[in-house]
């Protein structure tokens, strides 16, 4: 699985928010796209990820 | 009667937007407080690791969020990062800002009308950064911006009101808020702008560069508070001669 650029393996089956969570990640302050595409907040419990899968986890930072 | 800004059917008292850019995570608040802004702009990028420090934990909780689309080359770009911003469910306003020229970063004028319409369609509250010009000012409403945000100078440069006269007519021609975006690098700067009769001034580079960043970002909200008073006041006419403040003595002889 590829997340943000990066290779890593996925290990056994998950949702995106056990991935998530079990990452320290803050999902209220998180988005995340699945291959090119959104993820509605509301089904994090419920996509299952897959070791093709392409993640984009965004947060927000400093900008003008 | 108040003198609100209103934006996408939304009241601000304040009229100072603030970049957040620049900033270390603990000045933020500070910054915020001592200028009075009450919109923050915000910028999205990659969370590379869990348990990291978020910069929503350092913006009080009435502010409203503004997230921008910097990094977008095209509309189509623009438009995915704004939904994206959307999702993590902090509101539905955007700066759209499309920029694919890296040395002066003026953005794209056509891009950013196609994600406005886009957008606007799509429910968000629409704010674009824009080289000012008046046809582009008009597509922009048309499209469905809330606002219009010609720049002044080039992002970060501090330069002043570079764009003045071609913001001048914006300000003359365009219905929705005018909002300098860009370039404003002092105080006195931010109060012209805002004599002439520009709605709001969004500043980031300007407070974040100074000596003393939180009474800086003061002294920007004063000068557009003050900015905003002087024009609401109608500004004084200016004459070629000279006027005698007192009449003649009358007293003394000639």
């Amino acid at each position: 699985m590829r997340v943000n650029g990066k290779e890593m393996t996925l290990g056994n089956n998950q949702s995106l928010l056990q991935f998530l969570q079990s990452n320290q990640f803050d999902v209220t302050t998180l988005a995340v796209a699945r291959n090119g595409e959104i993820v509605p907040k509301a089904t994090y419990d419920v996509v299952m990820l897959g070791e093709e899968d392409t993640l984009e986890v965004v947060r927000f930072v400093g900008g003008g | 009667m108040t003198d609100q800004l209103v934006i996408g059917g939304h009241p601000f008292n304040s009229r100072f937007i603030l970049g957040s850019g620049k900033f270390s995570l603990e000045i933020v608040k500070a910054v915020v407080e001592n200028g009075g802004a009450e919109m923050v702009t915000l910028a999205l990028r990659r969370a590379n690791r869990g348990g990291e420090e978020n910069i929503l934990d350092y913006i009080p909780k009435h502010i409203t969020l503004l997230p921008n689309t910097s990094g977008a080359r095209t509309a189509e770009e623009a438009v995915k990062i704004a939904r994206l911003a959307r999702e993590i469910n902090c509101g539905n306003f955007v700066k759209v800002e499309v920029i694919r020229d890296s040395k002066y970063l003026f953005p794209d004028n056509y891009e950013t009308i196609k994600a406005t319409e886009i957008l606007a369609k799509d429910g968000f509250v629409v704010m674009p950064y824009m080289y000012p010009d008046l046809n582009v000012a008009r597509d922009l409403v048309s499209a469905g911006a809330a606002a219009v945000m010609p720049l002044a100078a080039p992002i970060g440069s501090n330069k002043g009101l570079s764009t003045r006269d071609f913001i001048e007519i914006l300000v003359n021609e365009i219905a929705v808020p005018i909002i300098v975006d860009a370039g404003i690098g002092r105080p006195s700067q931010a109060c012209e702008a805002m004599e002439m009769g520009i709605d709001a001034v969004m500043c980031n580079t300007a407070v974040a560069t100074a000596k003393n960043i939180p009474l800086m970002a003061r002294a920007f909200g004063l000068a557009i508070e003050s900015g905003r008073n002087a024009y609401l006041a109608g500004l004084g006419r200016v004459l070629t001669e000279a006027e005698a403040s007192s009449p003649l003595t009358g007293f003394l002889e000639d």
